[in-house]
């Protein structure tokens, strides 16, 4: 059999195009299918109260999408419901990556939930933005995972910082550490105690205490004996709220002359209405308050549009504390892919370890860990709080920031309890 | 400081104590005397929590909200044994297990219901007493605590006087012995055990007030009581109502010395020592029959 020259021109034409086909195909698909983002929210159980980061990630991706999109493609969520337990995350971060096919992920929420994820993304090379996981990254040191959050380098010591920095200043040399025994709480405890150390102050009295503890009096009248400059209190919502009920109740002595630390619940809407005026003279930590010296027009803009998704859905009415920084996810997901031309993960990650990114709560910069090269965690004084009305945690002045210099806006109210109007 | 320390970790302790009376009261009806392992009865509880949170925010004070509340929650509380009796005990498959993994499933009902009804959003009320102390000496007792803690002795003596002087109490201590000799003389065991589920409902609301006051609360508040109000119910023995004050403050104080003299972070392992002990030694409960 014998074949012309033209017939095998036309062949050898076919057999190309029969094997560049699908190739060519799944490119221009590639190029036209929206970037997808996958992340577990924990939209039931006892953590569903920080689903409304989800808004925050909506409102990005809303916006992003109303400017073309990323690479001129629309932005995609896909998201589970991981019921605030460990023991899903491992299987929705496997869907995601294997039958979702998401192009980059974002992580659970906390240290907790994180931790499972950890190994994963590490094994298979994925790029993370990593949503309130203290020091989540210390164990696992992936080079493509980074914290939205500013809680800056070696967070488990220096995180709350700011606290004893603020302590310093005000002459307080003995320290008491009262911690829930949970995760969070040891770990920031721990952490406490070393930054404690290192700024020569003394650890006059540790107290651990069960998760969920309604009654303090007995753990503040042994404080009390303890005659502490400062007390650092690392705990959860519904301790939070107890502490603060006792410290009326019992009352913590005259020696004390600053209160707080690593209390968490005073940042949501529904335990600051619930506390009031009782917040008077606490310093605790935060991560964006309503003050001059954070205040920008696109974190305002930011924070009233959330508002008016969040107060007809009954989620946290102010947002401060979460949802802003799930934007900032979006925004460093933004900038990697923007600057690099790519969803590859390795590509993205070097380029946000060398370049800053300027996001809605300030220009962040990253080293080896994914930490914020600075730590950003502000020390607030509730001050002037008057009653339980929400809307006057609105305003400035009511959380004044101590700490960091970069951002303070008032000066710490003393002593403790005249700052509590006792 | 000493007797300081040990006059208020006894104060403490009894409020503390007559608080998880209160919160475990109905289920000593309904796992004592009917011997349904209601584990929703957390959950009522954190849902009466959440009705007083709304009278509250209407401006009525928490006990009188639940006060008014009784009525529909001792109707819900006809509803669940009535779906319950549907569906095992007329089919005569009422066991333990069946029960548990029912009402496992309604807390988690309850639980969601009122995740998307209220949000994810603690709950709370404010009451002109909350942060003041009520101080006798060296003893100072927040009425955070003293407040929810008068509840549980009311609630019992009510219910006990209800159990022993009234024709319907009596024929619920009945059937919680013999069902069978209570159809017999007439009366039916399934309309007794409803009314006494719904009176173990009624419960929940006034435990709920009680919760609700001491501090702020979630959907899935239930989920941390329901160890030791079990606890209470088993170290009280089965049915035994003054037992479970007595039980109930007998854990308290426990706990409330351990906490002031020891580390708090043992606390929580006092209630199922403690009960692991009595079970050991007197299975039946403290105050429990021997049958």
């Amino acid at each position: 059999m014998t074949i012309s020259r033209r017939r095998l021109g036309k062949l050898a034409a076919a057999t190309g195009l029969a094997l560049a086909a699908p190739a060519v195909w799944t490119t221009g698909r590639a190029q036209n299918r929206p970037i997808r983002i996958g992340a577990s929210f924990s939209m039931t159980g006892p953590l569903s109260s920080t689903k409304a980061g989800l808004v925050g990630l909506q409102l990005w991706r809303d916006d992003v999408n109303a400017a073309g999109g990323l690479l001129g493609r629309q932005v995609e969520l896909v998201t589970y419901d991981d019921q605030s337990t460990v023991a899903q995350i491992p299987s929705i971060y496997s869907k995601l990556v294997d039958i979702d096919k998401v192009d980059i992920l974002v992580s659970p929420y906390g240290a907790v939930l994180s931790a499972p994820v950890m190994p994963f993304i590490k094994q298979r090379g994925r790029f993370m933005a990593g949503m309130f996981a203290l020091a989540g990254n210390d164990g696992v040191k992936s080079d493509r995972y980074f914290h939205s959050a500013p809680w800056g380098p070696d967070a488990k010591v220096n995180w709350a910082r700011g606290f004893f920095e603020v302590g310093k200043a005000a002459g307080c040399k003995r320290i008491a550490v009262l911690n829930a025994d949970v995760e969070f709480a040891k770990v920031s405890a721990a952490g406490g105690k070393t930054a404690a150390k290192e700024l020569g102050q003394e650890v006059v009295f540790e107290q651990s205490y069960p998760p969920n503890t309604s009654d303090f009096s007995a753990i503040l009248r042994n404080l009390r004996g303890a005659t502490p400059d400062a007390v650092f209190v690392c705990s959860y919502p519904p301790d939070s709220s107890a502490l603060i009920r006792g410290l009326s109740e019992v009352g913590i002595g005259d020696s004390v002359k600053l209160f707080g630390g690593a209390m968490v619940g005073p940042q949501y809407a529904a335990t600051l209405q619930a506390l009031g005026s009782s917040l008077n003279g606490i310093v605790n930590f935060n991560l964006f308050v309503p003050e001059p010296t954070m205040v920008t027009p696109a974190v305002t803009s930011f924070l009233d549009r959330y508002t008016a998704i969040a107060v007809p859905e009954k989620l946290d009415a102010l947002g401060y504390y979460i949802p802003p920084f799930y934007y900032v996810a979006g925004q460093l997901i933004a900038a990697a892919v923007t600057a690099t031309g790519s969803t590859e993960s390795a590509a993205m990650a070097t380029w946000l370890h060398a370049n800053p990114v300027k996001t809605l709560v300030g220009t962040a910069t990253f080293n080896e860990l994914g930490d914020w090269t600075e730590r950003r965690v502000l020390m607030t004084q509730f001050q002037g709080i008057k009653g339980n009305d929400i809307e006057q945690f609105r305003q400035a002045g009511r959380q004044v920031i101590l700490d960091p210099p970069a951002l303070k806006s008032g000066e710490l109210a003393q002593p403790f309890l005249k700052a509590r109007g006792a | 400081m000493f007797l300081d320390q040990f006059v208020n970790a006894i104060g403490t302790g009894v409020m503390l104590g007559s608080i998880y009376a209160a919160l475990a009261l109905g289920l000593a009806v309904t796992f004592g005397l009917l011997h349904i392992p209601n584990i929703a009865h957390p959950a009522f509880v954190v849902a009466g929590a959440y009705v007083v949170a709304v009278g509250n925010s209407c401006g009525f004070d928490p006990l009188l909200v639940a006060l008014v509340a009784l009525v529909p929650f001792y109707v819900a509380g006809l509803g669940f044994y009535e779906f319950y009796a549907r569906l095992f005990e007329r089919r005569g498959a009422a066991d333990t297990m069946n029960a548990l993994t029912l009402f496992f499933g309604v807390s988690l009902v309850v639980e969601t219901a009122l995740l998307i009804k209220f949000g994810t959003n603690q709950q709370s009320v404010s009451v002109a007493y909350v942060g003041q102390s009520l101080t006798i000496g060296l003893l100072s007792l927040p009425y955070r605590l003293l407040v929810p803690a008068l509840l549980a002795p009311v609630m019992i003596l009510l219910l006990w006087l209800y159990l022993r002087f009234t024709h319907a109490g009596i024929a619920i201590r009945a059937v919680a012995h013999d069902e069978r000799a209570l159809s017999v003389s007439g009366i039916d065991p399934r309309w007794i055990k409803r009314h006494a589920f719904g009176i173990a409902a009624a419960t929940a609301v006034v435990a709920g007030a009680a919760l609700i006051i001491i501090g702020p609360v979630d959907p899935f508040g239930g989920r941390l009581m329901i160890g030791r109000t079990f606890a209470v119910v088993v170290l009280a023995g089965m049915g035994s109502l003054p037992g479970t004050i007595a039980a109930g403050i007998l854990i308290g104080v426990s706990e409330s010395m351990v906490s002031a003299f020891a580390s708090p972070s043992w606390a929580p392992a006092v209630a199922f020592s403690i009960l692991l002990a009595t079970l050991a030694l007197r299975p039946e409960g403290l105050f429990g029959a021997h049958r």
